[in-house]
C-alpha cells in the first residue's frame, strides 16, 4: 500500500531514503563514470547526498519549496563538477513552483518539468546528448501525463520511463561533458548521470510505496 | 584504505590539507579563506582588478601555486578532478573584489563552466563586476573549427601569467579581459600519457593503458586522446606533438614564443630535457625565436606518466605583461 500524496514531513523522510540510496550507490556510479568519463560521479553523488542528509536532519521545513531548495543547495554546494551544478539546479529550480504542503502527482510533474527546463538552460544539453537529461526528459513527460493518478500509481510509471531513457543512453554517443571526447567509444555504456536520475526517482518511489 | 603507497592522512581532507600546506609555505603572503578551499593574496591593492583562477584539484601545483605577485589574486579548489562549487567561488570573489571587478580564468570543462557561471550570477546580484575567460589550449581535444569545445591543460599557466601582468598594470576589467583573451587565443598545447595516475579517494587508475603503449592527446583526467600507439622515442613523439601544435596556429618564421614542457606527474627531469632538446631543434628549424622556456611540473594529473608541450605566441603587448616579475609558490621569475 502506497501513498496518494506525501506531507512535508513524509516528503522529507522520502528524500532521506533517496539520500541513503544514493550514498549506497557510490560504487556503481563511479564504475559507470570510469567507463566513459573520469570516474568521479559516485564519489560526488555520495558526498552530495551526505550533505543532504545533514541538512534534512538539522532543519524543520515549512514548505515543500523550502525543502527542495535545501536539497538542491546542499547538492550544488558540496558535489562540484558538472553533476553538482546539474542536480543542484534540478532541485533548486524544480522547487520554485511546488505546492506548499502536499507532494502529489501534480507536484512531482511540476518538480520534474521546471527542473528539466532549468537544467537545459544551465547545461545547454538536449535529449540524445547522453546525459542525465535522457532519463529526466521522459520522466518529466510521463509525470505530466499522469497528474490525474495518485502518487503511488503514477510514480512507478515515471520510474519506468526514466529507466527506458537511461537504457537508451547505451546507444548514444556522448556529446557533452567529459565523456564527449570519447565519441564513438562511449557507445555501449550508459551515462552515469542518467543512472543517478533514475536511481533518485526509484528510491523516491520505494519510499512512497512503503509509507 | 585504497591500495596505494601514498602519504596521505584522512582521504577526505586531501584538498584542505594541500591548500593549508601551500598557505603555510607562503610565509604570510597567502591567506586561506574560511571554506579552506580558496587561497588569496594577503595584501591586495585597492582598485585593482581581481584575477580569480581555479578548477578541480589533483593538478598541483595548478591552480593555487600561481597565486601571488603579478599572477592570480585568488585560487579556488574543487575536489579532486571536480569543479569547485559556487559558494567557494563567490567567497573568493568577494574577498578580492576591490571595486574594479573580478576576472574568472579557468579551464574549459562543462563542470567548471556551469559552477563558475552560477557563481558569476550570484556575484552580479551582489553588484560585483565579473568577466570570464575560459582556456581551451588542448589542440587534441576538438577540431580547430570547434575550438570552444577544447579542454584547458598546462597552457593555463601562460594565460595566467599574461593575465596576471595585465591585471597588475591595467585599471579596467574590460582591458584585462581583452588581454587575457588574446593570451588564450595565442596558446596551444598537447599532451601524451604513458601511464595513468590514480584517483586518490578510490586508489583506482584514471584510465587503462597497456604497459607498452602511449596515447597522444590524453586529457588531464584520462580523457581519451587522438592516437594510441606503441611507445615511441622522445624525438619521434616530440616531432608528432609539435607538428600538431604548429599546424593549429599560424606560427611564422620570426615569431617569438614561450615554451613549456610540463611533467604530468611522474616523468623524470631527464626525459623532459630530452623532449625539450627536440622541441628547441624543431622551433629553430622553423625560424621561431624562443623568448622563455619553462620545464618542470606545472600542471599534473597525480602521478600520471607523460608530459605536455605548450607554446604561447607573443606580440609586443603580450610580451610586456608576460615579462613582469612574478612570485608565487610554483612560479618565481625576476
Ligand atoms: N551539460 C550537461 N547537461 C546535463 N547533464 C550533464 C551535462 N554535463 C554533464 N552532465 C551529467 O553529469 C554527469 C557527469 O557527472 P560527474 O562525473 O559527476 O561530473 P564531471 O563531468 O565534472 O566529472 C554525466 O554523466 C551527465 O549525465
Ligand atoms: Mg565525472
Amino acid at each position: 500500500m502506497g501513498q496518494v500524496s506525501l506531507t512535508i514531513r513524509q516528503t522529507r523522510d522520502a528524500l532521506l531514503v533517496v539520500a541513503a540510496g544514493m550514498i549506497a550507490s557510490e560504487g556503481i556510479l563511479s564504475e559507470a563514470d570510469r567507463a566513459i568519463g573520469d570516474g568521479d560521479h559516485g564519489v560526488g553523488m555520495a558526498r552530495g547526498f551526505t550533505a543532504v542528509e545533514k541538512k534534512l536532519a538539522e532543519n524543520e521545513f515549512s514548505s515543500l519549496s523550502e525543502l527542495f531548495i535545501t536539497v538542491g543547495t546542499a547538492l550544488m554546494m558540496s558535489i562540484g563538477g558538472a553533476s553538482g551544478a546539474i542536480f543542484g539546479t534540478l532541485f533548486r529550480e524544480g522547487a520554485r513552483n511546488l505546492p506548499a504542503n502536499e507532494f502529489t502527482s501534480t507536484a512531482l510533474s511540476i518538480f520534474l518539468n521546471d527542473g528539466l527546463i532549468a537544467v537545459q538552460k544551465r547545461g545547454k544539453a538536449n535529449p540524445g546528448d547522453k546525459t542525465m537529461l535522457d532519463a529526466l526528459f521522459p520522466a518529466a513527460k510521463s509525470a505530466a501525463a499522469l497528474i490525474e493518478y495518485p502518487l503511488d500509481v503514477g510514480l512507478p510509471q515515471v520510474v519506468a520511463a526514466a529507466e527506458v531513457g537511461m537504457e537508451a543512453t547505451k546507444n548514444m554517443v556522448a556529446s557533452m561533458g567529459r565523456a564527449k571526447t570519447l565519441g564513438e567509444r562511449s557507445l555501449g555504456y550508459p551515462d552515469p548521470g542518467a543512472i543517478s536520475m533514475l536511481l533518485i526517482l526509484r528510491f523516491l518511489n520505494e519510499a512512497a510505496q512503503a509509507k | 584504505m585504497p591500495n596505494s603507497k601514498k602519504f596521505f592522512n584522512d582521504l577526505s581532507s586531501i584538498v584542505d590539507e594541500t591548500l593549508d600546506g601551500l598557505a603555510r609555505a607562503s610565509n604570510g603572503k597567502l591567506r586561506l579563506l574560511d571554506s579552506h578551499r580558496a587561497v588569496i593574496v594577503s595584501a591586495m591593492p585597492d582598485h585593482k582588478v581581481g584575477l580569480l583562477i581555479g578548477g578541480g584539484s589533483g593538478h598541483e601545483p595548478l591552480f593555487a601555486g600561481y597565486v601571488g605577485k603579478n599572477l592570480a589574486d585568488a585560487a579556488v579548489a574543487g575536489n579532486i578532478f571536480a569543479a569547485p562549487t559556487p559558494d567557494i567561488i563567490v567567497e573568493a570573489t568577494q574577498a578580492i573584489d576591490k571595486g574594479a571587478g573580478v576576472l574568472y580564468l579557468y579551464g574549459n570543462y562543462a563542470g567548471d563552466n556551469m559552477n563558475f557561471d552560477i557563481a558569476a550570477e550570484m556575484a552580479s546580484e551582489m553588484n560585483i563586476l565579473i568577466k570570464t575567460v575560459r582556456i581551451w589550449d588542448d589542440v587534441a581535444s576538438a577540431a580547430l573549427d570547434h575550438i570552444t569545445d577544447r579542454r584547458g591543460i598546462a597552457g593555463d599557466l601562460f594565460v595566467v601569467k599574461v593575465a596576471g601582468g595585465a591585471a597588475a598594470l591595467l585599471g579596467s576589467l574590460d582591458e584585462v579581459y581583452r588581454v587575457a583573451s588574446k593570451a588564450r587565443d595565442n596558446t596551444r598545447s598537447i599532451g601524451v600519457a604513458a601511464a595513468a595516475g590514480t584517483f586518490p579517494e578510490t586508489g583506482k587508475p584514471t584510465f587503462e593503458l597497456p604497459d607498452d603503449e602511449m596515447e597522444i592527446g590524453m586529457g588531464l583526467h584520462g580523457e581519451p586522446g587522438v592516437s594510441r600507439s606503441k611507445m615511441m622515442t622522445a624525438d619521434a613523439v616530440a616531432n608528432d606533438m609539435v607538428s600538431r601544435i604548429l599546424s593549429d596556429l599560424p606560427f611564422q618564421a620570426g615569431d617569438e614564443v614561450c615554451v613549456l614542457v610540463n611533467d604530468l606527474g611522474s616523468t623524470s627531469s631527464a626525459e623532459l630535457l630530452i623532449i625539450y632538446r627536440r622541441v628547441d631543434q624543431i622551433l629553430h628549424q622553423r625560424g621561431l625565436k624562443i623568448h622563455d622556456t619553462l620545464i618542470g611540473s606545472y600542471c599534473t594529473s597525480q602521478e600520471m606518466a607523460g608530459f605536455s608541450i605548450s607554446l604561447l605566441k607573443l606580440d609586443d603587448e603580450l610580451r610586456k605583461y608576460y615579462d613582469l616579475p612574478v612570485d608565487s609558490l610554483a612560479l618565481v621569475k625576476g
